[in-house]
């Protein structure tokens, strides 16, 4: 057994430092894109690399730029639907059809209608499918496919030991169940929120995963968007909501406290009030820093390089190289822990609210 | 400037949170190895909150800069 394992060990510890080698490598050439036209910008250079774009920009080989063009679909009050793809405003150059990207000012980033004259005269409605949406499709997919192939064979083979992706797949579920939703909710009512945690356990799981893999179509950077962590922690709180019984709201409008805390001012209840807001608000910004902050930390160390360069000479930017790779390979080492240990956190406590929604008798 | 203080100021306090919970996490594995896997659900979730509070004030530095 153990010749076995050490072999296939040492294979899945290649793989993780490989990814974290092309990764940074990856990064490179779009830090010497970004260098090209009027000097190195850290700061932009990181932050472009975080946030969604309306294409999947993918390398960058001196002059041409190889991106994936994605779908915009924009609905104006005066133009009614527009759908064309992203390839037409020439990465961000060119205005289409009356519409262009704005590079800079309030609307920073957004898709707005101009005239003839080239001014700003209206913001259309965008419901385009941006870098994180296609990221969440690619996602998607491969949950469908996971979780799909999975059924078929848990449903066939009933009382059998487990087959295939089955085996990888069933301890995780097991462990959502036993040591998630069970002492978090309680044995009686557990069953009827396994489904919902585990689709945001694995979405979420998945989705960091992925963000952590550099390659085309991977890469995007979905948990890491403050409003895909604020539909999942919508999600939790409508559930809990919508799950209580009498006792969690007497608990927020009557607790059992002195009366002069309720009375004149109704001191508890506003703070009771407030925590049912705050529980998903900090639930939303929790993976939302998190999975940021990963991403970022390890461009930072990429860009680190360039500065270097930059300010000291090529030389001092070769030799930070060796200490900037091998952080950003610890830190993508870091983010694979975080990225379970976040997945397990929303999931543990969404189920925590869910228990604490309809409370027994004291 | 006053945010990257703010910044910093949150990062000691869930630092010091933090640390305490692991101290204490650590103490209570050595007295009861057998309880470890309800006392690590247990930090985690400590921790996660303390974590909250600091992202609060993190939010509330990037406020500052964006704002």
């Amino acid at each position: 057994m153990i010749h076995i394992i050490r072999p296939l060990f040492i294979i899945i510890l290649a793989i993780f430092i490989g990814t974290g080698f092309v990764q940074a490598a990856e990064e490179t050439e779009k830090a010497v894109e970004a260098s090209h036209p009027e000097g190195f910008n850290a700061g932009k250079f990181v932050i472009e690399h975080v946030s969604d774009a309306f294409e999947w920009h993918i390398a960058t080989f001196g002059e041409t730029e190889i991106s994936i063009p994605l779908p915009i679909i924009l609905y104006s009050s005066d133009k009614g639907w527009n759908f064309f793809m992203s390839s037409r405003f020439h990465h961000g150059h060119e205005t289409y059809n009356g519409f262009r990207i704005e590079h800079e000012g309030k609307n920073e980033g957004k898709i707005v209608e101009v005239n003839e004259q080239g001014e700003v005269v209206d913001l259309p409605i965008d419901l385009s499918i941006t870098k994180t949406v296609a990221g969440i499709f690619v996602s998607v997919i491969i949950l469908l496919l996971i979780f799909l192939n999975i059924a078929k064979t848990a449903k066939n083979r009933v009382n059998k030991a487990p087959a295939g992706m089955q085996n990888l797949f069933e301890p995780v579920i097991l462990f959502v169940r036993d040591d998630i939703a069970k002492p978090a909710i309680g044995e009686k009512r557990f069953e009827k929120f396994m489904p919902f945690l585990l689709s945001v356990f694995f979405f979420i799981l998945i989705n960091n995963l992925l963000g952590l893999v550099p390659i085309f179509p991977f890469g995007a950077n979905v948990t890491g968007n403050i409003a895909v962590t604020m539909v999942l922690a919508v999600f939790t709180f409508f559930i809990t909501t919508f799950n209580t019984n009498k006792h969690y709201w007497k608990e927020i409008y009557n607790p059992d406290v002195p009366w002069w805390l309720k009375f004149p001012i109704p001191l508890m209840p506003i703070v009771e009030l407030t925590g049912v807001i705050t529980k998903p608000f900090v639930l939303m910004i929790r993976l939302f820093a998190n999975m940021l902050a990963g991403h970022l930390i390890v461009t930072v160390f990429v860009g680190l390089i360039f500065i270097f360069g930059k300010s000291f000479g090529v030389e001092a930017g070769l030799g930070i190289s060796v200490v900037s790779v091998a952080f950003s390979v610890f830190m993508l080492l870091l983010d694979l822990l975080v990225s379970f240990v976040q997945a397990y956190v929303f999931t543990f406590l969404s189920a925590m609210y869910f228990g604490m929604a309809s409370p027994d008798h004291h | 400037m006053g945010a990257a203080i703010g910044a910093g100021l949150a990062a000691i306090g869930a630092g010091i949170g933090i640390g305490k919970i692991g101290a204490s996490a650590m103490e209570a594995i050595a007295r009861q190895p057998e309880a470890v896997g309800d006392i690590r659900a247990n930090m985690i979730v400590s921790a996660a909150f303390i974590e909250g509070v600091a992202f609060f004030a993190v939010i509330i530095c990037a406020l500052v800069i964006f704002i």
